[in-house]
């Protein structure tokens, strides 16, 4: 058993299949379905309150999702939690800037890598509230119940996602180099 | 079932739930692969097809399992209303950050977990997309948002069939997916 904790990976069909387990006792005792992106909707409106008071809370999308310890945010709390716990059973914690494939076709420095992650989340952190939803919410939970809002989403994030790391792999890096 | 009418209203205990789930949660991501930058890539470069495994396996379980519990009266299914303004250019949008940032919302919290200092800036940048949507918002709602408005609608809703009409083929059609990567040796 000990040996099963501390391995790097499992098969990706037993990891699938635990998530979907999760989402069966997330209906069943929450009535709510895994869903991963609000929270930061709620911590943008914590940290913009910081800035600009409480006036803040009165923009209709905080109305609609007020900064606090929800359901939601304990979730994620959760998320950081639980992938430390297998990344420290297995040895793999460590902290690092650059990963391997990124190294591979732009470089090792991590000010180009910090770059292109700010640049990134700042996208997916306005797409994701503009879809309502991210690869948890819409293409996990939203596909599982049949929710054409969830297909069409996840749908929507792989074209995006694929025709972007294609330009970013196959044009740019290779020009930029 | 009033008990678990009882617990969902319970707000310590939710929160305890939640964070169990969570953790959880952030343990298969991290174990199933998928926090790493390098799978994520490896996915939308369609060279590494572990987040696609992840994904369709937890789609298959969940739907059975989910519809079963709703069809014993212990689940109420909450899909989320769409448009085709907001689901597919927001779908799009995100997925230009995707490319950029190779983690998602979650998976970027696990690879924090596992001490990717990349992803807490993709975070903050998260945080940042999230305000200015935030700002935008009352323009936006009245806008684009509402473009090809179809509601809450369900795949079987919209076919006008009965819930396993669908899942029954769906999951079929999924797991012969899957079963073709393994043959394709991806």
């Amino acid at each position: 058993m000990a040996n099963w904790w501390s391995q790097p990976e499992w098969s990706p069909y037993w990891a699938g299949a635990g998530i979907g387990v999760l989402s069966w006792l997330a209906f069943l005792f929450s009535d709510k379905a895994l869903g991963c992106s609000t929270p930061f909707a709620r911590g943008s409106g914590l940290v913009e309150r910081l800035f600009r008071g409480r006036a803040v809370l009165d923009k209709p999308y905080y109305q609609a999702h007020p900064p606090a310890l929800t359901w939601d945010t304990m979730l994620i709390i959760g998320v950081l939690l639980g992938a430390f716990a297998s990344a420290w059973l297995s040895g793999a914690f460590e902290l690092r800037w650059v990963p391997e494939v990124w190294r591979g076709a732009a470089g090792s420095s991590p000010w180009v890598r910090a770059i292109a992650a700010l640049a990134g989340g700042i996208a997916m952190g306005f797409g994701a509230r503009w879809a309502d939803g991210c690869t948890s919410g819409h293409g996990i939970s939203g596909t599982l119940q049949l929710a054409v809002s969830g297909w069409l989403a996840v749908v929507c994030f792989f074209v995006g996602g694929i025709a972007t790391a294609m330009v970013i792999f196959h044009v740019l890096l290779p020009v930029a180099r | 079932m009033p008990g678990l009418n009882a617990l969902h209203q319970r707000k310590g205990a939710q929160r305890l739930i939640g964070l169990l789930l969570g953790f959880a949660f952030g343990f298969l991501l991290h174990k199933g692969g998928v926090t790493r930058y390098d799978r994520l890539i490896g996915q939308l470069l369609l060279k590494d097809f572990t987040v696609v495994k992840v994904m369709l396996t937890a789609v298959i379980v969940g739907m059975v399992g989910v519809y079963l519990l709703r069809d014993a009266g212990l689940a109420r299914l909450h899909p989320k209303s769409g448009s085709l303004g907001a689901t597919a250019v927001g779908g799009l949008i995100f997925g230009v950050g995707f490319g950029l940032l190779g983690y998602c919302p979650g998976t970027l919290v696990g690879a924090l977990g596992e001490g990717w200092l990349d992803a807490l800036v993709g975070g903050a940048g998260i945080l940042i997309g999230a305000g200015l949507f935030a700002a935008r918002y009352p323009r936006l709602r009245e806008g684009i948002l509402k473009r090809g408005d179809f509601g809450a609608l369900t795949l079987p809703e919209w076919l006008k069939v009965n819930a396993w009409v669908v899942i029954v083929p769906m999951a079929l059609l999924l797991a012969a997916l899957l079963y073709g990567l393994e043959r394709a040796g991806l």
